[in-house]
């Protein structure tokens, strides 16, 4: 009997091994769109071997429940897996919260397993393990509350707000310090649970649309760490291994997307952003602007040689992305050069914009970052923006009393013309007024995304004929 | 501290190190994809849960035991799926037709 256990465990170990492996190479193969797919199945391999191994744990008495509970897992994951392009962000948010939920309960049985003789370094790491799960899980439902409009998305700010999370925040590790003392002490464990659940929805409540790439990958980051700190509780190194992995690239994302704002994390999670943002835009007196028809912008585009087109989170909402594309073909056949400038936080997640243009079947070659296209706008006949507002704001590089001043923006300004399509004049979700708007060579384009590209697109093609 | 968690620390430095590296290299044109596939991998957390609902050591891990297997399952097949399909889209330019 014991040699056949020690024997199992070696197997395991070995397939547990080989799965972290294989986690590595798949992250490795993501970097590059040419081999992207070999990570995913890199990954899916190591998870199937991973979960094989699991099931030969000599300790496992009961197989039904567990396939039961795969099974309805995998009926709720493919629905996941299968929403549209435009639901990918709160579809992540979402999976956020399951991972930590899963962690959360996970962290919970073991600790009513183990108490009272709970190593301290064990239970320290079991606390954080718990706090960081429980309050991601209730981040990120929140987080795709709003991503789904559910909730509202201005982001709900009192005077005293970062006092009161803070002091939450506080109990909570006033009990863990507290347990890791007295393992003993089962009531209050739950306490350590419901804290930093609530916690959870005050961190995220504040938190506006804009901002939410930044907090999605600190979400994420958060996610991975408290998966982290759970390899460390069982004592298993796959689940460090993955959870540093996941870890790491929600950090790394998270300052990506920060310094895209020019702001710290403490500024996204405690700034309120919202409040300056009134006051800004209160300030503004009228100036005047010149608008175009769709019959205008498309001359006006048909002559130009070189086009970019600044997609933002406005394109997504008016799912516009297809007419885009159309707009793309009719000027490619024209032998016009148009291109696609992506800011790093156009949208409500890392590469928001590149999944719903590469959805439209626009190729991932003419997807331009922000630093490799800025020098070209001196050379762009037209830039033409669709549903981007801060991203293009000059005021950002110019007005120091702008609450985005500093922030990395796409220079399009400075193209020979300027065309942005948006509803109305009225200052946009974020609501900073946008000096380009109110410059010479810029033309409003005022209506919906969707049918003003359509028309454009239109007045291209009927003048072929 | 026993050697277990010092094994520990040293596995999640080196591994933080390697994810940094890695990840670092991804192009920010997959950023979407690079998230829900670390999602789908963090869900390995499953094999934790696996192991409690095994067990059946206590009504209480097992309760909780099966709601998180359904919970990571979820994303395991649910990260997959989504990350191959975005992966799929993504096209070079096609040249030009004679």
């Amino acid at each position: 009997m014991s040699t056949n256990f020690a024997g199992n465990q070696v197997i395991i170990e070995a397939l547990y091994l080989v799965a972290s492996a294989l986690f590595i190479l798949s992250l490795k193969w993501l970097s590059a769109p040419k081999t992207a797919r070999h990570g995913v199945w890199a990954g899916e391999i190591g998870m199937v071997l991973a979960i094989a191994g699991t099931l030969l744990h000599h300790g496992i008495v009961d197989y039904k429940w567990i396939v039961i509970a795969l099974v309805i897992g995998s009926g709720i994951g493919v629905p996941l897996g299968l929403v549209q392009m435009t639901a990918v962000p709160q579809r992540t948010a979402l999976s956020h919260a399951f991972g930590a939920l899963c962690v959360t309960l996970v962290g919970t049985s073991e600790f009513y397993l183990r108490t009272p003789d709970v190593p301290r370094f064990t239970m320290a790491v079991l606390c954080m393990e718990v706090i960081l799960a429980s309050l991601t899980f209730t981040g990120s439902l929140i987080a795709a509350g709003k991503l789904q409009e559910v909730l509202p998305q201005r982001p709900i700010t009192y005077k005293g707000q970062n006092f009161v999370n803070l002091s939450i925040l506080g109990i909570a590790v006033a009990v863990a310090v507290y347990l890791v003392l007295n393992p003993g002490a089962k009531q209050l464990f739950p306490v350590m649970i419901v804290v930093p659940l609530i916690f959870g929805i005050l961190m995220i409540v504040p938190i506006g649309g804009a901002d939410m790439p930044t907090v999605i990958s600190l979400l994420n980051s958060y996610a991975g760490l408290s998966a982290a700190a759970m390899g460390f509780v069982l004592n298993s190194k796959l689940l460090i291994i993955a959870g540093a992995l996941d870890g790491s690239s929600g950090f790394i994302l998270s300052v990506i997307m920060s310094k895209a704002m020019n702001r710290s994390f403490t500024n996204v999670l405690f700034g309120a952003f919202g409040q300056v943002q009134v006051a800004a835009a209160a300030g503004k007196e009228e100036k005047s602007v010149r608008s175009a028809t769709p019959e205008e912008a498309a001359g006006i585009l048909a002559a130009a040689n070189r086009v970019v087109v600044v997609p933002g989170y406005g394109m997504a909402v008016a799912q516009a992305q297809h007419k885009v594309r159309e707009l793309y073909d009719a000027l490619t056949k024209r032998g016009v050069d148009v291109r696609f400038a992506i800011h790093p936080v156009a949208g409500r997640m890392p590469g928001h914009m590149n999944v719903l243009l590469a959805e439209a079947d626009i190729p991932y070659d003419r997807l331009v970052e922000m630093d490799e296209i800025n020098g070209d706008f001196p050379q762009t006949d037209v830039a033409l923006v669709i549903g981007a507002n801060d991203v293009t704001n000059p005021a950002a590089r110019t007005d120091q009393s702008s609450p985005i001043y500093g922030m990395p923006i796409l220079d399009v300004d400075k193209a020979r013309t300027v065309m942005v399509i948006k509803r109305s004049m009225n200052p946009g979700f974020a609501g900073i007024d946008n000096p380009l708007y109110y410059m010479d060579k810029t033309l409003m384009l005022f209506g919906d995304a969707k049918s003003f590209v359509n028309s454009i697109v239109h007045e291209l093609s009927g003048n072929t004929h | 501290m026993n050697s277990g968690l010092i094994d520990g620390l040293f596995v999640f430095m080196l591994a933080g190190f390697i994810g940094f590296e890695v990840i670092k290299r991804v192009s920010p044109l997959l950023h979407t994809p690079l998230m829900s596939l670390t999602n789908a991998l963090d869900a390995i957390a499953v094999v934790g849960a696996i192991v409690l609902v095994g067990e059946h050591k206590s009504q209480l891990s097992f309760i909780l035991g099966v709601i998180a297997v359904i919970a990571a399952t979820s994303n395991v097949v649910g990260g997959f799926l989504i990350t191959d399909r975005m992966l799929k889209m993504f096209k070079i330019s096609r040249p030009t037709k004679p």
